[in-house]
């Protein structure tokens, strides 16, 4: 009985993810900022040949737009950022080149390496890697030790240093436990796109481009391939699913 | 505990008032940290930058020191020296207080401390933080059975084996502590093999300065002088370890600095970062390795107060180290945009800045408190005093173990 | 259960009271929960096999959901909570203003058991808690 209900979910869920789909090509003309082919079902596992990644294209990120942050806070719930202990998933670093004075800017969020040290010095196996190449925290075994926090070489994890009132459904968080950018589990596993990528679209920039960066036929694998992109750090060889452009 | 005091009654009351500081003292940590729990650590100095603060300083300092501690017993035990032989009780004492009192400090400051039950039922173990859960606790197990055959005269022929076990864990035990550190590669403070070296060489000097002070206060009380002889060369011993430890944190910082891309940090650790480098140079170099070894290889005729006195500017000297190192090597940023100038709402590029508050200074403090209590309630339930041939006749039936 | 009004735990009382006569008479001291919880058909499996059970469909589904990334709905919390908010709180752990108890926090107080899951997750149903965000400025 169950079954059958979610086999019909599975189907109204794949036409609402091709709805999407659609929205977002039509949200930026001639560009497919995020492939939804992978339609995969609610009971399926997240699959293992996918590497989910993100391009930031700092050429295109406009200077006084802040639209992915809101965004992100909006879609987890986030405090204002304003004080040093409210939780940042994702923040826009404003950039000027020492020597030259080039000024640029470029959001940055948890960057979802291959190899994390965060899942490496995790006491209790809390953080860990998806198979689609996500990182995650499971806060139902994470301790609050922080010590991923000291691992992180990209300062992406936020600890929750109050309690939370009014949680977004899809988003459960919690005092007293790590986080960080999910990069919108709750909607990849809906065939939606990340919800900064988004809203960056929607603000006419086009700087964020999601997808899987194995499939040979995806805009961001095809990006990749076609100009120069690097990872924040390369040097630490954590192999990050973020990579980016123009910095 | 061989009791001396003139007025027993007097002796007793002193005691019990003790023992009631250092539990109400220990109930006020436990106090801070309930506060933190219910609040969430936004009540702390603590933010998401300087994720560790006091709490760790205070935990890491007693954990280093509960490992070097043990190097008394060890010497008696392993090295044959009979004069720290009889004081192998008080230092595997000290040991578990110590432990106990660090991992008081460590747990009770976890963002979730009701879920102790999940790091003891679920481990990741390509983390040092998992292998330390079984490190520590090993250490109060080894230190409790090495305990017993060193009071037990039936068990005393395991004590030689539980000695050289203990010596062999507590290397273990300094080694996975500094590794905290060691394996992280994001910050230029850390992610160094000298450090697993560094915290072992820096656990001898802590640890026997902490001996020192208990031994000093524990024959203050019993209204005892310590034999000069094994004063003499308690004091010497404490000056090698000071050296070394000053010698393997410079040598850190020369190699570090020797590097281009850390040049920055160091020089903001060192020189023109406020308070970290007023600690580093005039608490741990002057006040804590400088000032002791002045006081502990000056000639003449070594006085009980200036051994004390150099062992408490030890523990000053450690805890301004600890400060430097967890807190300083945080606040620096990661250098995520190497040549370029950063600034972000998250305190890219920018210097973060600590200030402690006083849920965690209480936590910190009833930590230490633990201790106290643990060594004064095992000093009083065990002949935990050292009683040394000079002022004790019949000396030969302790510890016949390991000769 | 100290704050139900009068009315309510009179109620109860006589609910109870009725229970004695079949039951032991444990059940009389301690007045059992009610909650304003609409009716619906069916739950995803029956009654006693859920009162006894759901914790275990919950904590397997959670490792499924958060580790491999499924997310059917039949025993996800947030379908719980989709049904089993109070008709007026629209929530399953709120006492309503006739006394009622939220849905999981009633009975989880009434057997004594610690119910944490909404420390972190939403307690309210997911259209009434977009509609609020929706309100926020």
């Amino acid at each position: 009985m169950t079954d059958r209900r979610d086999d019909v979910d599975a189907g109204r869920r794949q036409f609402v993810g091709w709805g999407v789909a659609m929205a977002g090509a039509t949200l930026a003309p001639g560009v497919m900022l995020f492939d939804l082919a992978h339609g995969r079902a609610p009971e399926a596992p997240a699959p293992r040949g996918v590497r989910w990644g993100m391009l930031v294209d700092a050429t295109r990120c406009a200077p006084d737009c802040n639209a992915c942050i809101v965004a992100c806070a909006k879609e987890h719930g986030l405090p204002d950022g304003k004080r040093s202990t409210d939780a940042q998933w994702i923040r826009k670093v404003e950039l000027k080149d020492l020597r030259s004075g080039r000024a640029l800017g470029a959001p940055v969020m948890c960057q979802h390496c291959a190899k994390p040290p965060c899942v490496d010095v995790c006491p209790t196996g809390a953080s860990f890697k998806r198979a689609d190449g996500i990182v995650l925290v499971d806060r139902h075994t994470c301790i609050g030790c922080r010590y991923c926090m000291l691992a992180c070489p990209y300062q992406a994890r936020s600890f929750v240093h109050e309690p939370v009132v009014n949680p977004q459904p899809d988003v459960p968080r919690g005092k007293g436990c790590v986080e960080s950018c999910t990069l919108c589990v709750h909607r990849i596993d809906r065939d939606r796109a990340p919800a900064c990528v988004e809203a960056c679209a929607a603000a006419g920039h086009r700087a964020l481009v999601f997808g899987d960066l194995n499939d040979p036929g995806s805009e961001i694998a095809k990006r990749v391939a076609s100009y120069a992109t690097a990872p924040l750090r390369p040097g630490l060889g954590l192999d990050p699913g973020v990579r980016y452009h123009g910095i | 505990m061989p009791p001396v005091a003139a007025n027993p009654q007097s002796e007793s009351r002193r005691y019990w008032g003790l023992v009631a500081l250092a539990a109400l003292l220990a109930l006020a940590g436990y106090a801070a940290a309930h506060h933190m729990d219910v609040n969430g650590h936004a009540v702390t100095g603590m933010d998401n930058r300087v994720v560790w603060g006091l709490p760790h300083v205070f935990a890491i300092l007693m954990i280093v020191a509960a490992s070097g501690v043990l190097n008394v017993a060890s010497i008696g035990s392993v090295f044959g020296q009979a004069e720290y032989k009889a004081r192998a009780p008080l230092a595997g004492l000290l040991c578990i207080a110590l432990l106990a009192g660090g991992l008081f400090v460590l747990m009770l400051d976890l963002g979730r401390p009701e879920r102790m039950v999940v790091a003891a039922t679920h481990y990741n173990f390509t983390s040092v933080f998992a292998w330390n859960v079984f490190i520590y606790t090993g250490m109060f197990a080894v230190a409790a059975a090495y305990l017993w055959t060193l009071m037990e005269r039936r068990m005393s022929r395991w004590s030689g084996p539980l000695g050289v076990a203990a010596l062999v864990w507590r290397f273990v035990l300094t080694t996975g502590t500094g590794a905290i550190f060691a394996f992280l590669v994001a910050r230029p403070a850390y992610g160094s093999a000298l450090l697993p070296p560094l915290f072992i060489v820096l656990s001898f000097a802590w640890g026997l300065a902490v001996f020192l002070v208990a031994q000093a206060a524990a024959y203050a009380w019993c209204g005892r002088a310590l034999p000069e002889a094994i004063h003499a060369r308690m004091r010497r011993l404490l000056g090698v370890f000071v050296a070394a430890a000053l010698y393997f944190s410079l040598v850190h910082h020369l190699v570090n600095a020797y590097f281009a891309q850390q040049q920055a940090f160091e020089r903001f650790l060192l020189v023109d970062g406020g308070l970290y480098p007023l600690l580093y140079w005039g608490a741990f170099v002057a006040a804590g390795s400088v000032a002791p070894l002045a006081l502990l290889w000056r000639r003449g005729a070594p006085s009980a107060a200036s051994t004390l006195a150099a062992a408490l500017l030890v523990l000053l000297g450690a805890f301004a180290w600890l400060y430097v190192f967890v807190i300083g090597g945080q606040a620096y940023p990661q250098p995520i945009f190497p040549g370029f100038d950063a600034r972000s709402s998250f305190g890219d590029g920018a210097i973060a800045r600590y200030a402690p508050r006083w849920p965690e200074l209480v936590l910190g403090i009833g930590g230490v408190a633990l201790a106290a209590l643990v060594t004064l309630v095992g000093a009083r339930a065990f002949a935990f005093v050292p009683e040394d041939p000079a002022t004790t006749p019949a000396p030969a039936a302790r510890g016949a173990g390991a000769d | 259960m100290r704050r139900a009004t009068a009315l309510a735990r009179a109620a109860l009382l006589i609910a109870a009271g009725a229970a004695v006569v079949l039951a032991s008479g444990i059940e009389a001291r301690v007045p059992r929960p009610a909650h304003d919880t609409p009716k619906g058909e069916r739950c995803v499996e029956n009654t006693e096999f859920m009162r006894r059970n759901h914790m275990k469909l919950l904590v397997h589904q959670r490792d499924r959901t958060v580790r491999e990334g499924v997310r059917t709905k039949a025993h996800s919390l947030a379908n719980c909570v989709d049904c089993h908010a109070g008709a007026t709180t629209r929530s399953v752990i709120a006492r309503g203003p006739d006394g009622s108890e939220g849905f999981c926090a009633g009975c989880h107080a009434y057997v004594g058991v610690t119910l944490d899951c909404f420390e972190c997750h939403a307690a309210t149903p997911r259209a009434a808690a977009t509609a609020a965000a929706e309100e926020r400025p």
